[in-house]
């Protein structure tokens, strides 16, 4: 059996520079993802990023995706692909498929940077084909070229249906509309100003009541919610649309942390259940790291600041840093993180965090 | 009435005037500028660093609006392509006795051609005026966001914000 420092689960920005930062004290690491190309959501988007200039704010996505890629190459982080990671068993051994075959490789320490996944949405007719979700949208535009309609209604207006409508549009599609069952646009201020000013109408307070269609959406009924999110009776509208869209949120993709027994804890404004962990990002079980949307949806910038301090605090753990030095070293990442989860959108996210780690040590103290 | 940002996905004029990126009505009558309509504390800060003047600053905390100088800014336009949220717009309001220069980002295709006449709408890409197209800038340090400056008439400076997608609606 193969083995290693590190296995690092998932090589989106948060795996990838977990992995950089292993590497940079020296330490051996292995990063398994399951797509034909590293970079997680990163390889997706085709927008500018926001975000500090130190997290490459401004650069699109994919092109940050592929700066990271380059800095494992030149650090010979050791990257395999198409290898979905289907179990950690005991001895911190991960099994993953490649090429048809089982593989196992031990690592010291294990970080898990898994990801999210997309929420879905259920109402009358939402199995008809021509529903959703919103991130296959943008995979299929983005990535394999494909438009999925003409006419597209968006369901949630957090970044994800912005930013993806907004490629829609770019791609040459028509989006007829946005739906907000909250009474406010959720994402953004710019984001929603793109595609307000091309002309997108945005219904806050509203949502869909059915999809209808033969065999394929063709028309879609929404209609306007009270302040209780009830739907208000006479304020339908039938708009014609052969796509629908759901962007209503992402959940951490928990699976491997909650079958190896990680704790978790619930915290609605990063997605659900979340693995508890402390300062250094450590599971509730020694020597399993998790980083990245997984510990909590929020963004790329803050994936990968995470993905370091994982990195670092792995590092430490094996003794490739001093006790001293990583402290520095972490201390440096809490400084950025705590600046990310500034202002009116990040306070929320910054107090969630203290909760987390809270329960971490209430457990740890018990 | 737009009740602002967080409602209409738009902010309002109010919003809009209050902003630390909004030059003064002084300002606009002296020369290009550009207006910074970033009106929420977002994460976000890459127009501070893309203004070779340093007439952006944005500060430590990383979340602050965006701050326009408006004595630094020449109206150069430099900062507008480095802006993911397409927020900054450049404004000659005196570029002739009857009417002003708006230049904006813009990311679809097709693109229009120089002289074109075309609809150009609001900040809700709803139709206000037609406008002659007098730039196309689409170099390769935009990456990929083309700058269009449109020549309209003085009186919808503040309003002109975009040409209508698919013409007028
Ligand atoms: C439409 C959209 C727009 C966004 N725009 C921005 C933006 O402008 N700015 C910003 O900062 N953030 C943005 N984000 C958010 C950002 O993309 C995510 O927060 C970030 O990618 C999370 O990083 P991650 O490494 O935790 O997860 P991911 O990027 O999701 O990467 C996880 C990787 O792990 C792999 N994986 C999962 N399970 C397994 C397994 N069992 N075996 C092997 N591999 C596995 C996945 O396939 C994936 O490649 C956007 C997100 C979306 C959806
Ligand atoms: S227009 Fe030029 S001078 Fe003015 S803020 Fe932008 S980059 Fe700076
Ligand atoms: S770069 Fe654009 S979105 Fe970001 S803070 Fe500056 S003006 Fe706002």
């Amino acid at each position: 059996m193969k083995e290693t420092q590190v296995v690092v689960v998932g090589g989106g920005p948060a795996g990838l520079a977990a992995g950089i930062e292993i590497a940079k004290s020296g330490g051996k690491v292995t990063v398994l993802d399951e797509n034909k190309k590293p970079g997680g959501q990163l390889f997706k988007q085709i927008h500018k990023f926001f975000g500090s200039r130190e997290h490459l704010a401004g650069t699109r996505g994919y092109e940050i995706g592929t700066k990271l890629l380059e800095e494992t190459k030149e650090l010979g982080v050791d990257v395999i692909l198409d290898a979905p990671v289907y179990g950690i068993f005991e001895g911190k051994t991960v099994v993953y498929s490649k090429d048809g075959k089982q593989h196992q490789i031990k690592g010291d320490k294990i970080i898990l940077a898994t990801g999210a996944t997309e929420n879905t949405l259920a109402f009358p007719g939402s199995d008809l084909p021509g529903v959703m979700g919103a991130g296959a949208a943008q995979t299929m535009i983005n990535v394999n070229r494909v438009l999925p309609g003409k006419k597209v209604l968006m369901v949630g207006s957090g970044n994800v249906g912005l930013i993806v409508s907004y490629q829609l549009m770019q791609a040459g599609a028509d989006v007829v509309g946005l739906v907000e069952a909250a009474p406010n646009v959720s994402g953004y201020g710019v984001h929603a100003s793109k595609i307000s000013r091309g002309g997108v109408p945005i219904y806050t307070s509203h949502t869909v009541k059915r999809a209808m269609g033969d065999g394929e959406v063709s028309k879609v009924e929404i209609c306007e919610l009270d302040e209780r999110f009830q739907m208000i009776e006479g304020t339908e509208k039938i708009l014609d649309v052969d796509t629908i869209c759901i962007a209503v949120g992402l959940s951490p993709m928990s699976e491997i942390a909650w079958t190896i027994g990680c704790d978790f804890t619930f915290i609605p404004s990063f997605g659900g259940h979340v693995p508890k962990h402390n300062e250094n990002m450590e599971s509730t079980l020694p020597g399993i790291y998790v980083s990245g949307d997984i510990s909590g949806v929020e963004e790329a910038s803050s994936a990968m600041e995470e993905g370091r301090l994982a990195g670092i605090a792995a590092s430490e753990a094996l003794g490739l840093y001093s006790e001293e030095k990583a402290r520095e070293l972490k201390g440096q990442v809490w400084k950025r993180l705590n600046t990310l989860r500034d202002g009116e959108f990040g306070e929320k996210r910054k107090l969630s965090k203290k909760t987390q780690i809270s329960r971490y040590m209430e457990d740890a103290n018990e | 009435m737009n009740r602002g940002v967080k409602f209409t996905g738009v902010p309002s004029m109010e919003e809009i005037k209050a902003c630390p990126g909004t030059p003064s009505e002084e300002r606009f009558e002296k020369g290009p500028v550009v207006a910074i309509e970033c009106v929420q504390k977002i994460p976000c800060n890459p127009c501070e660093a893309a203004c070779p003047f340093g007439a952006i600053e944005v500060g430590s905390s990383i979340t602050n609006l965006p701050k326009l100088d408006e004595e630094k800014c020449i109206g150069c336009g430099i900062c507008i392509p480095k802006c993911p949220g397409l927020a900054i717009f450049k404004i000659h309001k005196n570029y002739s006795e009857k009417t002003s220069l708006v230049e904006f980002p813009f990311e679809y295709l097709p693109l229009p051609e120089k002289g074109d006449q075309v609809p150009c709408g609001d900040r809700f890409g709803k139709y206000i005026a037609d406008g002659k197209v007098l730039g196309i800038k689409n170099d390769k340090k935009n990456d990929g966001t083309t700058l269009i400056s449109v020549e309209i008439p003085k009186e919808y400076f503040m309003e002109i914000r975009t040409i209508c997608r698919g013409g007028e609606r």
